[in-house]
């Protein structure tokens, strides 16, 4: 077994078992680690992966929470089919974002400010729409938090944190099978350079569709757990740009394309957010928008120091070799 | 009496503008399997041209592309490829953050989707290049000349029938020219793979090539053996001056 592969092994053995020495508030924070792990993983494949930049990724959060939850509050149906259905809608979302930037050849950041316009008018339909709340939100009638209900996803903490938990473990598990894959091997070629890409006999237009579906479906299951965890949704925090700001930086500290790169940048950046929160109000003091800057600080750092990010540069001090990822 | 088969390659009558520049003006020339062509003529005769139009890259405002008898025009340059074209670019384009055994495996899934198969073939081919030891290297580490073979090898592993070589000697020096001019015979002899190159090393066009097809202001010139070609007046009047080779 390798270095990594131990590493990886004391990681996921920690958050196993902390709950049981962990109090809830040091857990909710675990959680939202995880969640950023989560959706900071699944934006990685498409611009770690297949190098295409998307700016509102949170459209993609947005779409599977509200869909999911709109299923739930007005037709009852389950959490574990609606998740079907959200991560339906926002690959949907997804194929006529691509469709459109990648058949008119938009790309890099031309191709970002479309994601960030799709986002921010998706925001506003939303808010605009009566039917799911508008601007005065969402609501999923809270149930008993005893139950460790699944199928609807209602119930204790602990459920949401094993979820969570294990829905990293998959997605890694994902990643890293895609990356050892003729797939993942497509999507480096066109992140690389795409001329080069086609005449090795890849339809780059297709690969970089394929890329945005997956990121854009599994971004959505990100979307639901959100929307039960949290049991309320508001147009200007499910599309926000400051929330699609958020997920993409987990995985540019942590090492963009990497498979360690979301989770070690979100293990660092939300622990270090909610640090300085709870630092500031210990002192007395409310100062709105201190996490913010220090993530602003923190990715300024990283660009003019880590470019790479922090895993590569810590993998290589910790001796953990330069070779495949989980290999 | 019946029809001979169609020639690997059949370019007739290509032509390309680029806002009323001829780029390429009624070039024609046929290559059948197992040959090596090359394509000569001064800077800016549209030799580069025609290979794109080849490879699916620009679409010929007229003129005829066919492989085996089936045509070209149209296709993208994924499809050309699939299609058993395989290509380099003058201006190379290495994967840069890719090792160079990974920038030759993109190659090799052009025909298998296993990537065991992929790689067995990627280091096969990397040692017939001679950059078997640099295979961790990350592209971007390259010199100039192994970035030129790196196309090569990448172009191989995609097991084209015809293989497009855009000036991959540009740069070596003569001891190297040679093994990589050995390295083409050999793999034409041994494979039977087509080459079309083109090549202002006039070293490697003597030594490689069974056939020559001199361009030039996007117009044929003349076509023939080396030896025929570099004694024309027409090709030593446009190209390869009067001073005796």
């Amino acid at each position: 077994m390798s270095r990594q592969a131990i590493l990886l092994g004391l990681l996921l053995a920690a958050f196993v078992v902390a709950p049981a020495f962990a109090g809830p508030y040091l857990l909710s924070v675990m959680v939202v680690v995880m969640y950023f792990a989560y959706v900071g993983q699944a934006w990685n494949i498409m611009m770690g992966f297949a190098g295409q930049l998307s700016l509102g990724h949170t459209i993609y959060v947005g779409l599977g929470a509200y869909t999911a939850a709109a299923l739930f509050v007005h037709f009852g149906i389950p959490a574990i089919f609606g998740l079907f259905a959200a991560a339906a809608v926002a690959v949907a979302a997804g194929s006529i974002i691509g469709a459109l930037g990648f058949r008119f050849g938009v790309k890099g950041v031309y191709f970002a400010l479309l994601t960030i316009a799709f986002a921010e008018f998706t925001r506003i339909l939303f808010e605009h729409f009566t039917a799911l709340g508008g601007t005065g939100g969402l609501f999923l009638p809270v149930g008993s938090r005893d139950s460790f209900d699944l199928i609807h996803l209602r119930g204790h903490p602990l459920m949401f944190y094993y979820l969570i938990l294990a829905m990293c473990v998959g997605i890694f598990l994902l990643c890293r099978k895609l990356l050892n894959s003729r797939l993942g091997y497509t999507w480096l070629a066109v992140r690389e350079d795409q001329d080069a890409a086609a005449a090795l006999g890849i339809n780059v237009f297709r690969a970089k569709l394929t890329a945005v579906m997956l990121s854009a479906g599994l971004t959505a299951l990100g979307g639901v757990f959100f929307a039960f965890y949290y049991n309320n949704l508001f147009p200007n925090q499910a599309f926000g740009m400051n929330r699609s700001i958020e997920i993409i930086l987990a995985p540019i500290v942590g090492g963009l394309g990497t498979l360690f790169g979301p989770i070690l940048g979100a293990l660092i950046l939300t622990p270090l957010g909610e640090g300085i929160t709870a630092a500031t109000e210990a002192m007395g003091f409310k100062a709105a928008g201190i996490k913010q800057l220090c993530y602003g600080l923190s990715l300024l750092a990283i660009v003019k120091f880590l470019p790479e990010g922090v895993w590569p540069w810590l993998r290589l001090r910790l001796g953990l070799g330069d070779g495949e990822e989980g290999e | 009496m019946s029809p001979s088969p169609p020639p690997l390659l059949l370019i007739e009558g290509l032509v390309k503008h680029f806002r009323g520049l001829r780029a390429v003006d009624g070039v024609s020339f046929r290559v059948e399997a197992g040959e090596i062509v090359a394509l000569i003529g001064p800077n800016g005769a549209g030799k580069t041209t025609v290979f794109n139009m080849i490879a699916g890259v620009f679409e010929p405002d007229g003129g005829r592309v066919e492989l085996e008898g089936r045509s070209l025009i149209g296709l993208r340059p994924d499809q050309v490829c699939r299609a058993g074209v395989g290509r380099t670019f003058q201006l190379v384009k290495p994967f840069g953050n890719l090792s160079v055994e990974e920038n030759v495996v993109v190659g090799a899934l052009r025909w298998t989707h296993e990537i065991t198969k992929a790689r067995a073939q990627a280091r096969e081919v990397l040692d017939l290049l001679g950059l078997a030891d640099k295979r961790r290297q990350p592209a971007r580490s390259l010199t100039l000349p192994d970035r030129k073979c790196l196309e090569v090898a990448r172009a191989l592993a995609t097991k084209p029938k015809l293989l497009l070589l855009d000036e991959v000697m540009a740069g070596l020096r003569p001891a190297e020219t040679d093994r990589m001019v050995e390295t083409f015979r050999r793999l034409n002899r041994e494979t039977g793979l087509t080459i079309v190159l083109i090549e202002h090393v006039m070293r490697a066009v003597m030594a490689l090539s069974q056939r020559v097809v001199v361009i030039n202001s996007g117009q044929p010139v003349c076509e023939g053996t080396p030896e025929e070609v570099v004694r024309d007046p027409r090709v030593l009047d446009c190209y390869l001056g009067e001073e005796p080779l």
